[in-house]
């Protein structure tokens, strides 16, 4: 059998989103924020959704999520995007209402925000990406860095007396009332991305569904920062990152 | 068993050449070039054993970029 025999469109398995546009990310190569693009391109197709999803972007690396995936969005201040999607998703309650945003932005001049939107049990989405560390800035500690990983600001690694402790913001989101569905993922094998992929969706049918506020974090890599290949990244990720942030859910209130 | 028979189709410029479809294929049908380059100098990926793949995806659901496409049919 040739190639041009197999490469039909009947044959077709895996293509590139729709949804997800032609135009080429910004991203580094081999960062995570591409496949979860990816993901939440695929699963508004599948949900149907694309004529009434609004999505907010945050400051950071994904600061231009808007160029990439064709639905509306809506650019908020730093760390101000949960504030900004809970009023879209009051002013239409219709709509699926997600916010994409970074550690720095959610976890750090957005906890507020954060904590408080889903304390409200807004019905709207939240997805983290954790990478643990600040990326567009140049690999600044972040609140998530771990005890003793090396970033520009702290080149001896981070020290409690001095840094504090990192935060589990996710851990704190599932003790709040007003959260429905509370979940950590990863994307660095096929496996965990099927899983990541199942978690989304579930997030955006809770938060249509009004049964309250979702927090899908995504345990990622940033290799440009972490000075590492994106290979290496991953392997870094599973063998450090996921002793601190154990992946799974942590709360479903909604079944 | 029939066997199944895959092709990919790597879009070349929009490659990073981070290498993470290497790594995923588990049948080691991809590789990044070692001499050529695309527009933006990176080494991007290109099948090597087109004849080993079966069309698993695996690339292609790795691939941060979404560059790669995969064709999958019944060996007859």
């Amino acid at each position: 059998m040739t190639k041009e025999e197999i490469m039909k469109p009947e044959n077709l398995v895996y293509r590139k989103p729709e949804l997800l546009n032609d135009t080429p990310m910004h991203y580094c190569p081999g960062c995570s924020h591409g496949v979860v693009h990816k993901l939440v391109a695929e699963v508004i197709a599948e949900m149907g959704m694309t004529e009434k999803t609004i999505a907010v972007s945050p400051v950071g690396c994904a600061v231009f999520a808007y160029n990439y995936i064709d639905v509306d969005w809506q650019e908020a201040a730093h760390g101000r995007a949960p504030a900004v999607a809970s009023a879209i998703k009051r002013l239409w309650p219709d709509h699926l209402v997600f916010t994409y945003q970074g550690d720095g932005d959610l976890a750090c001049i957005g906890t507020g925000e954060t904590i408080h939107a889903l304390n409200r049990g807004e019905n709207i989405t939240i997805i983290f990406i954790n990478n643990a560390i600040y990326g567009m800035t140049g690999g600044q500690m972040a609140p998530t860095t771990l005890l003793g990983m090396k970033t520009v600001t702290c080149p001896y690694g981070r020290v409690p007396e001095l840094h504090g402790y990192p935060l589990k913001i996710t851990e704190i989101a599932a003790t709040l009332q007003g959260t429905c569905y509370v979940t950590r993922q990863s994307v660095q094998s096929v496996g965990a991305i099927l899983k990541a992929k199942k978690a989304i969706r579930k997030a955006f049918e809770y938060s249509l569904q009004g049964k309250g506020s979702n927090l899908v974090e995504i345990v990622s890599t940033c290799n440009t920062n972490w000075r590492m290949t994106p290979e290496k990244a991953n392997q870094w990720m599973e063998e450090n990152m996921f002793p601190f942030y154990p992946l799974g859910d942590l709360k479903d209130t909604g079944k | 068993m029939a066997k199944m028979k895959g092709a990919t189709l790597v879009d070349i410029e929009r490659c990073k050449g981070c290498r993470l479809c290497v790594v995923a294929c588990p049948l080691g049908v991809l590789a990044l070039t070692t001499k050529n380059v695309n527009q933006k100098g990176y080494n991007y990926a290109e099948a090597v054993l087109e004849d080993t793949c079966t069309g698993c995806s695996s690339c292609a659901i790795v691939c941060p970029d979404g560059c790669i496409t995969v064709y999958r049919k019944k060996e007859d």
